[in-house]
C-alpha cells in the first residue's frame, strides 16, 4: 500500500467508519460471548422469548413461580416464600425426609446460587431454605428455547465472519491462480481457459451448491468448499485482465531477459502488481458469501446445529416473527451492518486504487 | 441477425450438454433414491417401481434415454408427483414466477435507473447521499429479511395487503412478493446506473451540450444511451434469476411458482423434477443473455456481436 493510497483511504470517511464497524463486530464476536455472561447453548426453560431489555431477571414477580416449578420437580412442597432484596427463602416440605441433595436443581437452573439450609424438623421432613437469587441480563432478549440472544448472535457472527473469509480467501487464491495463468499463457491456452469460463458462467451454480449440500449432508465445510467453488470467477476475469495489460510492459519484459521463469514472473512480478484490485474485489466478495451462506442455512442447507450462523438465526427469527420479532431483528441487523460496512470499504478501496484519481491527485 | 442468433444458438449447446451430464451423474451419485420411504417398501414392489421407470438399467442407458426424451421436448415423469410430468408442473407454476419475476424485472429496472440518474446528477449532493445509502441498504438486507418485515409491516400491521397467497394473481397478492424480488436488484441497477452515467456526463461532448445550453432532460438522453450498456450487460442473468422464481419468496408468500421445485426435488430426490429444474434456468440463462446482447447492439453500433 502506498502512501498516497492511504492518504486517500483516510479521507473517505465512510470507508473509514465501515473499517472501524468491522473491527468492532469482529472484536465482539471474537471475544463478546465469554463476556455476556451467558454460554451460547444455555438454555433457561423459565426464559423462553424473553424481550429485549436493559432490566435484570427475573423480575420479582416471576420467583415464585420458578420456585414452584423447581419444587415440583424436586418432588417437594413449597411453602411460604419471602423475598429479601436478591436473596429468597423458602420453606420446602415432603411426606418422607428430604435429601438435600435434591437442592442441587436451584444453582442448575441458572436462576438461583447456591442453596443453604437454614433450618431442619427434626424428622428431616421440613426444611428451610435460602438460596441467592442470580441476576440475569438478556439485552437482545431470549430465543424460543431460552438461549441468550446477544450470546448466539455473537457465536453465530464468528461462524459467518469465519466462512465469509475463508471462502472469500479460497475463492481469491483460485481466481489470482486461473486468471494469471490464463493471462500469461496467451494465445490458445488463454482462449480456451476463457472459453471453460464462459461456460462455467452459463452454469447455474447455486443449484450445483444446493445439490451437494442435499445430497452430502450440510455442514460447516462443505458450505465452504462449495461456495468458494461459486464465487472465483470474476476473480479470475479481474486477474486476467490486469495480467494482459502488465505482461508486455518493460519490467516484465526485463525480468524475462534476465532469466526469469514464467513461473517465477508470475509470482513476483505480476501477481503483486494485481494485488490492489484483488485486494479491493475480494473485499467485495466476503459480503456475497456471507450473503450466500446465510440463504443456504435460511433453507436449512447450510450451516447445522449446534453450530450457528446469522442465516440460521434469521431464519428461526421468520419463523417466530409474530411471537418474538426480535428473534429476527438482532441477526438481522448484525448481518446488513457486516455487509454495508463491507461493502462500503470494498468501494473506498477501490475509489482509493483507481488509477484515474492517482493521475488527478499528481497534477 | 437471424444468423448471429442461430450461431449464438448452436454455441451455447455444448453448454447445455455439460449442464444436463453434470446434472444427471451427480444426482444419481447421490446416496438414497426417489422411492426411499420411512418404511422400506417390499422388494418387489420397489423393483416393479424401478422398472417403470427405467431405473434398472444401467446408468449410461439411462442417460441415452434422457437424452432422447429431451430432444423430443419431454422431461420425464416426476418422480413425487404422482401422475404429473415435470412439463405439467412448469406448466402450473412457470406462468406463476413469470409474471412476479417481470413484473420485479420492470419495477428494478424503473426505480434502479431512476434513482441512478438523480444521483448521478447531483454528484455529491443530498440526493446522491441518500441514494447511495438505499442502495447499499438494499443490497445488504437478504431478501429472506425482507419478506417477513413486508409482511409485519403492510400483511400484519396496517393490514393493507394479504400476507401472502398467490389468489389467481390478484394485483393486492403480488404487491409484496414484487417488492421483495425486485428491492435488491433496484438497489444493484441504481449503484450501477450512477457509476455509468457519472463517467458519461464528465466526457467532452455532454460538457459541449451543457455549453450549448441543452435542456438537462435533453442531455440527460443522450448520456444515458451511453451510459445504459453497463446496465443492459447484467440483464441476462438478472431476468433469467428473476424469472425462474425465488425459493425464499414464494416459501414466505406460499405461492405455487417453481422456485421450491429445486430444493423440493433435491430433497426428494425427483431426479426428473431437479433435471428438468436445471435445464429450464440454464435455457433461460442463455435466451436472456442473447436478448441482452441484442439489446446492447441496438444500443450501441459499436457493440459488435461477438461470436
Amino acid at each position: 500500500m502506498s502512501p498516497a493510497l492511504v492518504r486517500r483511504l483516510v479521507r473517505d470517511r465512510p470507508a473509514l467508519a465501515a473499517l472501524a464497524s468491522l473491527v468492532l463486530i469482529a472484536l465482539a464476536c471474537l471475544v463478546g460471548p465469554q463476556l455476556t455472561g451467558h454460554p451460547p447453548e444455555r438454555i433457561y426453560p423459565d426464559f423462553v422469548r424473553v424481550a429485549p431489555s436493559l432490566a435484570a431477571h427475573p423480575r420479582p414477580d416471576a420467583v415464585r413461580p420458578a420456585l414452584t416449578r423447581l419444587a415440583f420437580r424436586m418432588r417437594l412442597t413449597l411453602e411460604d416464600v419471602t423475598q429479601d432484596g436478591d436473596r429468597v427463602r423458602m420453606t420446602l416440605t415432603a411426606p418422607k425426609p428430604i435429601d438435600a441433595r435434591s437442592l442441587r436443581l436451584l444453582p442448575r437452573s441458572g436462576l438461583f446460587g447456591e442453596a443453604q439450609v437454614r433450618e431442619r424438623s427434626a424428622d428431616g421432613r421440613r426444611l428451610v431454605v435460602e438460596a441467592p437469587i442470580r441476576t440475569l441480563h438478556f439485552l437482545l432478549g431470549t430465543d424460543a428455547l431460552g438461549r441468550d440472544l446477544l450470546t448466539r448472535c455473537l457465536a453465530a457472527g464468528q461462524v459467518s465472519l469465519l466462512i465469509g473469509l475463508t471462502a472469500a480467501l479460497a475463492a481469491l487464491l483460485i481466481g489470482v491462480a486461473y486468471g494469471a495463468v490464463s493471462g500469461m499463457a496467451g494465445g490458445t491456452v488463454d482462449a480456451l481457459m476463457m472459453r471453460l469460463l464462459d461456460i462455467l458462467y452459463a452454469l447455474p451454480f447455486v443449484f450445483f451448491v444446493i445439490m451437494l449440500l442435499v445430497f452430502f449432508r450440510a455442514g460447516l465445510w462443505l458450505v465452504l468448499v462449495a461456495v468458494a467453488a461459486v464465487e472465483w470467477l470474476d476473480m479470475a476475469r479481474i486477474v486476467r485482465t490486469q495480467t494482459l495489460s502488465l505482461k508486455d510492459r518493460d519490467f516484465i519484459r526485463a525480468a524475462s531477459a534476465l532469466g526469469a521463469g514464467t513461473g517465477r514472473i508470475l509470482v513476483r512480478h505480476i501477481v503483486p502488481n494485481t494485488l490492489g484490485s484483488i485486494i479491493a474485489a475480494a473485499t467485495l466478495l466476503v459480503p456475497r458469501v456471507i450473503l450466500l451462506e446465510s440463504f443456504l442455512s435460511f433453507l436449512g442447507l447450510g450451516v447445522q446445529e449446534p453450530d450457528t450462523s446469522w442465516g440460521v438465526l434469521i431464519a428461526e427469527g421468520a419463523r417466530a416473527l409474530e411471537s418474538a420479532p426480535w428473534m429476527l431483528a438482532a441477526p438481522a441487523c448484525f448481518l446488513v451492518v457486516t455487509l454495508v460496512a463491507l461493502n462500503r470499504l470494498g468501494d473506498g478501496l477501490g475509489e482509493a486504487l483507481d488509477p484515474r484519481l492517482s493521475a488527478a491527485e499528481a497534477r | 441477425m437471424i444468423p448471429l442468433i442461430l450461431r449464438r444458438i448452436a454455441q451455447s449447446l455444448p453448454t447445455l450438454f455439460l449442464v444436463v451430464a453434470g446434472s444427471f451423474f451427480l444426482i444419481r451419485l447421490a446416496p438414497g433414491g426417489p422411492f426411499d420411504l420411512e418404511r422400506p417398501l417390499p422388494p418387489a414392489a420397489m423393483e416393479n417401481l424401478r422398472r417403470v421407470y427405467g431405473l434398472d438399467q444401467p446408468l449410461i442407458v439411462q442417460f441415452g434415454r434422457y437424452l432422447l426424451s429431451l430432444l423430443r421436448g419431454d422431461l420425464g415423469p416426476s418422480f413425487t408427483f404422482r401422475d404429473l410430468t415435470v412439463t405439467d408442473l412448469f406448466a402450473r407454476g412457470l406462468p406463476v414466477s413469470v409474471t412476479l419475476g417481470g413484473l420485479a424485472l420492470v419495477l428494478a429496472l424503473g426505480l434502479g435507473l431512476g434513482l441512478g440518474s438523480v444521483a448521478a446528477f447531483d454528484r455529491g449532493g443530498a440526493a446522491d447521499r441518500l441514494v447511495g445509502l438505499a442502495a447499499s441498504l438494499g443490497l445488504a438486507v437478504p431478501n429472506f429479511v425482507t419478506a417477513p418485515l413486508l409482511q409485519i409491516v403492510f400483511g400484519l400491521g396496517l393490514a393493507w395487503l394479504p400476507v401472502g397467497g398467490w389468489a389467481d394473481g390478484a394485483p393486492q397478492n403480488l404487491v409484496l412478493p414484487v417488492l421483495t424480488l425486485a428491492l435488491p436488484h433496484a438497489a444493484g441497477i441504481a449503484r450501477l446506473t450512477r457509476a455509468s452515467l457519472g463517467e458519461v456526463l464528465i466526457q467532452p461532448h455532454i460538457r459541449t451540450q451543457r455549453a450549448m445550453g441543452l435542456s438537462r432532460a435533453r442531455i440527460a438522453r443522450h448520456a444515458l444511451r451511453g451510459a445504459l450498456l453497463p446496465v443492459v450487460a447484467t440483464l441476462g442473468p438478472l431476468a433469467a434469476g428473476l424469472m425462474t422464481g425465488s425459493v425464499v419468496v414464494e416459501t414466505i408468500f406460499g405461492l405455487p411458482g417453481i422456485g421450491r421445485y429445486f430444493v423440493e426435488g433435491a430433497l426428494n430426490r425427483d431426479y426428473t423434477l431437479v433435471m428438468g429444474t436445471v435445464i429450464l434456468v440454464a435455457v433461460m440463462v442463455i435466451v436472456f443473455n442473447l436478448i441482452a446482447d441484442l439489446i446492447a447492439a441496438t444500443l450501441d453500433p459499436r457493440v459488435r456481436l461477438s461470436a
